[in-house]
């Protein structure tokens, strides 16, 4: 009990969870049906961006290969939901239809298991979670920092995305995974499981919410956070600051993979474009435009830049990246604490305004 | 590693035996840090030569010398930041060679650091400084589930207490006056709890006020822990001293009390000069 209240205080809880729980209703009140799945997809990526939260807000880490991460659940879902539905493909083949038409006999043995939605879930961030184990571990352990860093998993990503295009790789290719029909059962096109797919990413993001949250308030958390300010100093206390690297990075990786898992379900497709390079720099963007170092800012700053785009490139299609990068130039020159650090400063904005207003009457 | 900027004594000088004052063997206490022999150098330039240096449990040894002579090198080389070309450094039991082990593992052991320019966690406050530093178990799984203790509450307050921050507990360390960050960071190492502590040029740009106040606190910690204090203030140096070590050139070139050090014609030479 007092580990919740050192997470939040008790009104600040109340918020949260009323707002959770709103969220979590919303199909139930008046939000269209068709924008079901769009509204679903956002919450994913409040997911994902709780996940680049947490290692470049809070452990300096700026990672611009989190897009693979993501598409590795979704493809570990895409495959449940392929194989699922074995023999009511075009081709009534056990396989799924991709390999029938590049005339392949046999499932690879990386398909193997994913019939089994346990099995398949547990891919989802295990697969990720597992790459980011290794990758991390070599890049921590040779002291690989900064801008290099990111530069590596920037190169990670794409040169995933080149081994997903190809056929013989095993995911479709440069279509990857689609045509799904259902999951444990429920017909994907019901508005029914729609609105139970869009529930399920409410309350995961919560859950991911109140996780992301627990991490960064204990210990584990005020290490982080002194090891982005001054990471030598951290060793010379006595932390090996590669083992809290490593830890936070494999976690954001699974929590990546949660989000990805959720979203394919919801946009019926999962392909390599998911993982191209630009994918993982506008996860970097929501964060830095909600504010890096606020789990809320980070959630908000997804909703907003994502929504943004679904609006734009409604209207006004090839006005997107103007405004994505007119979003970048004003958050980095006037909003280094993205749009949560305007908060504090509307609180004394306001409260001037209020003084100014009750000084005449007084 | 900057070169030496004081001009260095010619070859016979060198080879000019090392002065050291024998201890009555009564007056000696246990040994805590040995360094033998260590030579440390970089692309052929030669940051330490050959230093070999012996500390007794308790003491306040002040290591002075020029720019360059290898005073910031050889703390790198026991806290194993760097790793030497030859030579061992061993603490408290003769089995354990620091120059073999990482960062985390000598701070583990009980070797503790302050830095030149004052690291203190930024964005923590004071009082999260403290908890950081503290001597205790400092895995990630324990960091994840464990929460202060009742202990660990107390040692964190005896430590403000102690360094005269107690006032500043919630305060962001970020914020703190250069003295103050100063005094956090010595807070530190006393959280930390180390056998031996070294402690890199601590009055550094403070007030004359506070340099007392930081002479006041390393002889208040010496005895419980055994100190090196790297300084350049020649004062500071004579208020706190009893034993000093001269470096020149990555070898030792004195090594007795402050009134002889300083009555030593080759250190007035090379250092203290003007």
């Amino acid at each position: 009990m007092s580990r919740l209240r050192e997470m939040h205080t008790p009104r600040v809880w109340a918020v949260v969870g009323g707002v959770a729980l709103l969220l979590a209703l919303l199909p139930f009140f008046g939000l269209p049906a068709h924008l079901v799945p769009l509204f679903g997809k956002f919450l994913c990526f409040g997911i994902a961006a709780l996940a680049m939260d947490l290692v470049w807000g809070y452990a300096g880490i700026l990672s611009l290969g989190h897009g693979l991460f993501f598409a590795l659940g979704g493809y570990s879902m895409g495959m449940y939901l392929m194989r699922s539905i074995a023999g009511e493909g075009v081709y009534r083949s056990a396989l799924p239809d991709f390999m029938v038409f590049l005339d392949w006999k046999e499932l690879p043995w990386y398909w193997h298991g994913f019939q089994h939605f346990p099995f398949a879930a547990a891919m989802c961030l295990l697969a990720p979670g597992a790459l980011a184990l290794v990758f991390g571990w070599f890049a921590f352990r040779s002291r690989i920092r900064g801008v290099y860093f990111s530069i590596v998993t920037q190169a990670l990503t794409y040169a995933a995305t080149l081994l997903f295009f190809q056929n013989a790789t095993g995911f479709g290719g440069n279509n990857g995974l689609t045509d799904f029909k259902r999951i444990l059962g429920a017909p994907l096109h019901d508005p029914g499981t729609r609105a139970t797919l869009y529930v399920a990413s409410a309350i995961a993001l919560f859950a991911t919410y109140v996780l992301c949250r627990y991490v960064v308030t204990s210990r584990l958390g005020r290490v982080l956070t002194a090891v982005r300010d001054a990471e030598l100093k951290t060793r010379f206390c006595g932390y090996e600051s590669t083992h809290y690297k490593l830890f936070v990075w494999t976690l954001s990786a699974m929590l990546c993979g949660l989000a990805g898992a959720l979203y394919v379900p919801q946009v019926g497709i999962i392909n390599p474009s998911e993982m191209q390079p630009a994918n993982s720099i506008e996860m970097a963007i929501w964060v830095a435009v909600g504010g890096r170092g606020s789990l809320i800012g980070a959630i908000i700053g997804a909703c907003i830049v994502a929504g943004g785009k679904s609006w734009l490139t409604n209207t006004i299609p090839s006005a997107w990246l103007y405004a994505l990068g007119a979003l970048f130039v004003v958050v980095t020159l006037f909003l280094p604490k993205g749009l949560v650090g305007l908060v504090p400063k509307l609180r004394l904005a306001l409260a001037a305004l209020f003084r100014r207003r009750v000084r005449p009457a007084a | 590693m900057s070169a030496p900027a004081v001009e260095g004594p010619n070859e016979e000088d060198r080879a000019t035996p090392i002065i050291s004052v024998p201890v009555p063997e009564a007056a000696r206490r246990p040994l805590v840090l040995w360094i033998e022999d260590l030579s440390v150098s970089f692309d052929g330039f030669k940051a330490l030569d050959g230093v070999s240096l012996e500390l007794e449990q308790g003491e306040l040894r002040c290591l002075i010398g020029p720019n360059g002579a290898g005073k910031t090198t050889l703390m790198d080389v026991i806290t194993g930041k760097t790793r030497p070309t030859t030579g061992s450094v061993f603490l408290d039991r003769r089995d354990v060679d620091l120059t073999k082990l990482s960062e985390c593992r000598i701070a583990e052991l009980g070797v503790g650091r302050k830095f030149q320019r004052p690291t203190v966690f930024q964005g923590h406050t004071v009082y999260e400084n403290c908890e950081l530093a503290l001597r205790g178990r400092k895995g990630v799984w324990s960091a994840l589930f464990t929460r202060r203790s009742a202990g660990e509450r107390d040692r964190i307050d005896e430590v403000l207490e102690i360094i005269g921050l107690t006032s500043q507990s919630k305060r962001e360390a970020g914020l703190l006056s250069h003295g103050q960050k100063q005094w956090l960071e010595i807070g530190m190492l006393l959280a930390q709890d180390p056998k031996v502590l070294l402690v890199d040029e601590p009055v550094a740009g403070m007030t004359h006020a506070e340099m007392e106040r930081t002479s006041e606190l390393l002889r208040g910690l010496a005895g419980k822990h055994t100190i090196v204090v790297v300084e350049h203030d020649m004062e500071f140096v004579r208020s706190i001293a009893r034993r000093v070590t001269v470096l020149h050139e990555g070898r030792v070139l004195a090594d007795g009390p402050m009134a002889q050090i300083q009555a030593d014609p080759r250190v007035v030479e090379v250092y203290l000069g003007e």
